[in-house]
């Protein structure tokens, strides 16, 4: 069964039609690149698919709940990441841990395996106390990706998680994505760096509100004849480039 | 020649070192790139040499003009687009570019033929509150407030951060028209490959030069041999890869893997032999140029450690 699954998803605002007539599937285990030039429509959908706002109309269920009756458990569900909302600056690593272990109404015990286990995995044990705004942004962009996985969702969505870290950091990044997938863990990622549409499984590339091609990096090459993603990406997203 | 010229240039915040001992020069007419990610210390160089941040040690001159002492007259030689939009957001576009025409003591029209070819795409909408504008138009509306006094240097602070690859290609190619008009432009960016829209770059990280050259004197100068390693199991055969004895590093590179041995020469059969005694006979293997990327992993000191202890 799917992880996502969308059918003729739409959302107006006013005469604006944002996203229109979104149709499409995401496997589980997946590492699903979602592309669009600024404006394009990748936030709606998004927002859609993360059970925050109502469609207009269209179907779509995301980790098997409804988007329109069952949001909230879509929220719990689901883990989230980007690089606007991360985590608390002024609390601790650990307090970061536990206060998002609380939202996810994880039980006191799992909470304090869980932690000490992340801790362990990002070499972050003696660093537990450190106030987030200490540490370097890279660092911060792997803790965040941890916590969104604290619950142990089956489907994780980040959204532009690399923007302005160092080119090494943003490929230790990439590994703690396939290792998720390698867990099982979809992966749901919005980036503007093409290199990393090549690390997806499969990568869609929405164009004014609808996807314009759907497709392994490697057959998306063959069919634009081109020879990298940053091509495909130029040769579908420019007719929506605006003035 | 006046230019830019930095030497030794400092600040930090608290124990904070942003600008650490920076030194360059940047020929008049020449398109200059700050080329480094979050916390390099690119937003902080740039306000000194703007003159909105004094500097701790060391000094600067732009347009030959010091950036301490000469601050008001350098002022109206610069123009400025800092990386947050900054405009009046309830002022109308028009509006923000009489303003800031006025601010430098001349006028929309004196300036006019030099924004005209970016003016133009947003002037339909002149009426419009600068807060209701796309990003791009926002981006289009600072850009022409940066310029209307005529400035003689432009500063642009990652004006492309965020921004898709389409209309990132876009401004560069704005910015290679101004400096064809004879402006001498400083610009950063977090993205390597833009370095190579520049004449010269400047590789930033931590508060330090890693190195200034043109793009292609930098990618010249990486002193090991590269190899592109492709194969259909990527993620497997980059960790077998950096189990090889003589392997210095090994990063994805959008769809190839970028090995680099430790060794002054290597054969492309021996990496091969070696894949295909890991079981990946697929792997193809050959020798390629290193990129400004490359080389800027290769010159970064490490990524930030883990933080151990708890600060105060």
């Amino acid at each position: 069964m799917p992880v996502i699954e969308a059918h003729g998803l739409t959302r107006r605002f006013g005469d604006f039609t944002a996203v229109d007539a979104l149709t499409f599937s995401v496997e589980a285990g997946e590492i699903f690149g979602f592309l669009g030039a600024n404006g394009a429509g990748k936030t709606t959908a998004i927002r859609m698919l993360t059970g925050l706002l109502r469609p207009t109309s269209g179907e779509a269920r995301v980790v098997g709940f409804d988007v329109y009756t069952q949001a909230e458990a879509i929220k719990r569900h689901i883990g989230y990441m980007s690089q606007r909302f991360s985590l608390y600056e002024d609390l601790t690593i650990r307090e970061n841990i536990r206060f998002y272990g609380g939202i996810y109404g994880l039980p006191r015990r799992a909470i304090r395996a869980r932690t000490q286990a992340l801790l362990e995995r990002l070499a972050l044990t003696e660093a537990a106390d450190t106030q987030i705004r200490a540490l370097p942004l890279g660092w911060k962009q792997k803790l965040a990706f941890s916590v969104a996985l604290l619950h142990e969702p089956r489907l994780v969505f980040l959204d532009e998680p690399t923007g302005g870290v160092d080119p090494i950091t943003r490929r230790q990044f990439w590994d703690l994505i396939y290792e998720a997938a390698a867990r099982g863990v979809t992966v749901f990622v919005t980036t503007h760096y093409m290199d990393e549409a090549e690390y997806c499984d499969r990568v869609s590339i929405m164009v004014d509100g609808r996807i314009a091609a759907l497709d392994t990096p490697h057959s998306l090459k063959q069919r634009y004849q081109v020879g990298s993603m940053d091509d495909v990406f130029l040769k579908l997203a420019r007719p929506a480039a605006s003035p | 020649m006046a230019g830019i010229l930095v030497h030794d240039l400092c600040k930090s915040f608290g124990a904070v070192q942003a600008v650490d001992r920076v030194r360059f020069r940047v020929a008049p007419g020449e398109l200059f790139g700050l080329i480094g990610p979050d916390g390099a210390g690119k937003t902080t160089l740039l306000r000194m040499l703007v003159t909105l941040l004094t500097p701790d040690g060391g000094s600067a001159t732009v347009d030959g003009l010091d950036v301490v002492r000469d601050y008001r007259a350098l002022r109206t030689r610069l123009g400025y687009m800092p990386g947050r939009f900054s405009l009046y957001q309830d002022l109308t576009v028009e509006e923000n570019l009489a303003f800031f025409a006025s601010v430098f003591g001349t006028t929309v029209e004196a300036g006019y033929d030099l924004i005209a070819p970016i003016y133009r795409q947003i002037e339909p909408f002149k009426t419009r509150r600068a807060g209701a504008l796309s990003g791009g138009m926002k981006q289009k509306l600072a850009l022409s407030c940066a310029l209307i006094h005529r400035p003689r240097v432009l500063m642009l602070d990652e004006p492309t951060t965020g921004v898709d690859a389409v209309s990132r290609r876009e401004f560069w190619d704005v910015l290679a028209r101004l400096k064809a008009g004879g402006l001498t432009i400083v610009v950063s960016t977090p993205y390597m490959d833009e370095a190579r829209r520049c004449d010269r770059v400047a590789l930033m990280q931590g508060g330090r030069l890693l190195g200034v050259d043109t793009p292609a004197a930098l990618e010249a100068a990486y002193d090991r041999p590269l190899l592109a390693v492709r194969a259909a199991a990527r993620y497997d055969v980059l960790q077998a890869l950096r189990q090889f004895p003589h392997a210095r590093s090994v990063y994805a590179f959008g769809e190839a893997l970028h090995y680099t041995d430790a060794r002054p020469s290597v054969d492309p059969a021996e990496i091969r032999a070696y894949l295909a005694g890991r079981g990946y006979p697929d792997a193809t293997v050959e020798p390629i140029r290193a990129g400004i990327e490359d080389v800027f992993m290769a010159r970064m000191a490490a990524p930030p450690p883990p933080p151990t202890a708890s600060p105060t």
